[in-house]
């Protein structure tokens, strides 16, 4: 079975965020795998390990995020695809979609695995806009992926539980951040990342138009913030004090 | 004709909140269709109509329930290309953006997603979006028609306007070709008590609560208040607890009367769906945690001790 794992670099989500003149997150600061396709690249290994085949990652970003990459080739994935170009810059969800979608033709998997949504844009659009593109049924939220033979089902997370739904190969899946607790990269696996392929292609290779935004940015304001109430040490009556506020707002 | 529609999400059989919100926002814009498919969906024309869709699309069959995103994307391709509406509006739900996602790149426009609210600006559509994690809200301008936008459920109050819609069968031929990602069992997990989005009181867990053995004290506490249970995306995560509890950025948009988060530091992704709350009790360790800032009443203390004791004198008053 040859799995592709789309995989992003972005900031991590334990620093504190800036943004660039253009309103645009910066990416200078410390970056990291994103913690959701860390999961998606276990799940990959984990359907590898049980059923063969290949894991391949493909990610779309700056030179940088061949980084990202190697952190999933140190995991255990078998090669990568980095689609860098500065005309990407900035790319909204059906460009990076339209991106990934032909670098990923070219690999003919059985599957494709994202997370469900990335950290830092949090769209979610990405993963049925592939679908899409590809030609393939989404099996989307999933938190349990069973794979036999051609057939593949998937427990898809919804808000009161979950659906099991059920597709043939090629599929895509999205998964959730609680599919699988990702593997620490041991030092083998550091070492032997150093010599796997990761393949660098640019938007002509691809034959891919940039095309129009579907969005342009005009402006960034502060959201309305709260305002800030009475902070107490809980001395013994902080109890009584939220029963009264509870009281107050006639809840109790 | 419409120059809006509205897809009207359904949920076996039953119309999605958020598709009346959607119905109270489009018609402030323009007028609106809405497009209701699978089972429900004749009796749902009748509120999308006291809602203000002038004409409501149709259409029951099975295939809309069974398979995921694909046939009610063919539905709305074939019937765009009839009607040619300049917007587009989903709810930013689970079901509604994978359709909302594959029509959109079917179409070749793009779309915005996770929008707090939709104007009209210069002939075109201008969507406030959540942005930075939420600290700011940015302006975008959609560039495409149609112009696809997905808000954010509760972001807006739905009120009704009266009125009836025209009730047409819009015309879908779902080929073998789209059913294909099949739903064959649904599972309901989630305690039926009250739910997260009705719920008048919110009692809402995060890391500092320690471990998932301590969430049982925040069920005691939103039972004796007759509320319901939530939790910080880091613990849902951490597999403590179901996703369907999760508020925030990737969870659930909630609007309590009282919101009490416990052992939250909050973070902009868990804010992001909370501070429409009327009222916010903090309770945390930290006194510098960000979720203090923006509590009507923040507590630095011991949740482990606060919340039990909360819990009886909250049953103490009930009683007397």
């Amino acid at each position: 079975m040859k799995i592709v794992v789309t995989v992003k670099q972005v900031p991590d989500p334990n620093s504190s965020l800036t943004l660039e003149a253009d309103h645009s997150i910066s990416r200078d600061k410390e970056v990291v795998l994103d913690p959701g396709d860390e999961c998606g690249v276990e799940e990959a290994l984990q359907l590898k390990e049980a059923h063969g085949g290949e894991v391949v990652l493909v990610s779309m970003g700056p030179e940088k995020a061949r980084d990202a990459i190697r952190k999933g080739l140190s995991m255990g994935a078998d090669r990568g695809v980095l689609i860098s170009d500065p005309q990407l810059a900035g790319a909204d969800a059906l460009l990076t979609a339209k991106v990934l979608a032909a670098a990923i033709k070219l690999e003919e998997p059985d599957l494709v695995i994202c997370s469900t949504e990335s950290y830092d844009g949090s769209t979610g659009m990405v993963p049925p806009m592939l679908a899409e593109l590809l030609g393939i049924p989404q099996l989307t939220f999933a938190k349990k992926v069973e794979v036999d033979g051609s057939k593949i089902k998937v427990h898809r997370q919804t808000a009161d539980g979950y659906q099991v739904v059920e597709a043939s190969t090629p599929a895509l899946i999205s998964v959730t951040a609680g599919i699988a607790e990702p593997r620490y990269a041991s030092l083998k696996g550091i070492m032997a990342a150093r010599s796997k392929e990761v393949k660098q292609v640019g938007l002509g290779d691809l034959g891919v138009e940039k095309g129009q935004s579907a969005e342009t940015i005009e402006g960034v304001v502060e959201a309305e913030a709260r305002k800030a109430g009475q902070v107490i040490e809980d001395d013994g009556t902080a109890v009584d004090r939220i029963v009264q506020v509870l009281a107050t707002a006639k809840v109790l | 004709m419409g120059n809006i529609w509205v897809y009207a999400e359904l949920d076996q059989g039953k119309l999605a909140a958020t598709s009346l919100e959607l119905m109270t926002k489009a018609r402030e814009l323009g007028d609106v269709d809405a497009i209701a498919l699978g089972a429900g969906a004749k009796a749902a024309a009748a509120a999308l109509g006291k809602y203000g869709a002038k004409v409501v699309h149709v259409n029951e069959d099975k295939a809309f329930d069974d398979y995921v995103a694909e046939p009610a994307t063919d539905a709305l391709a074939s019937h765009f290309e009839k009607e040619k509406p300049e917007l587009i509006l989903f709810g930013f739900t689970p079901d509604s953006r994978e359709v909302a996602g594959r029509l959109a790149a079917r179409l070749g426009v793009g779309l915005i997603s996770n929008a707090s609210d939709v104007v009209a600006q210069g002939g075109g559509f201008v969507a406030k979006v959540p942005y930075f994690g939420g600290s700011k809200v940015a302006s975008m301008k959609a560039n495409n028609k149609p112009a696809i936008v997905l808000m954010r459920p509760k972001s807006i109050e739905a009120s009704e306007k009266g009125g009836a819609g025209e009730i047409k069968e819009l015309a879908a031929s779902i080929g073998d070709g789209s059913k294909r990602a099949h739903i064959t069992e649904r599972v309901v997990e989630a305690s039926e008590k009250v739910k997260l989005e009705d719920a008048k009181v919110i009692v809402s867990g995060g890391r500092g609560l320690g471990g998932p053995q301590n969430f049982p004290i925040l069920e005691e506490l939103a039972d004796a208040l007759g509320g319901a249970v939530g939790a910080s995306r880091a613990v849902v995560d951490a597999g403590w607890v179901p996703y369907s509890m999760q508020v925030g950025q990737t969870g659930k948009s909630v609007r309590p009367g009282v919101y009490i988060a416990v052992g939250i530091s909050g973070a902009m992704q868990h804010t992001v769906g909370m501070k429409a709350s009327k009222v916010i009790i903090a309770i945390n360790k930290d006194a510098e945690a960000p979720i203090m800032k923006m509590a009507d009443l923040g507590v630095v203390g011991d949740a482990l001790k606060i919340v039990p004791a909360l819990t009886a004198a909250v049953k103490a008053k009930k009683k007397g």
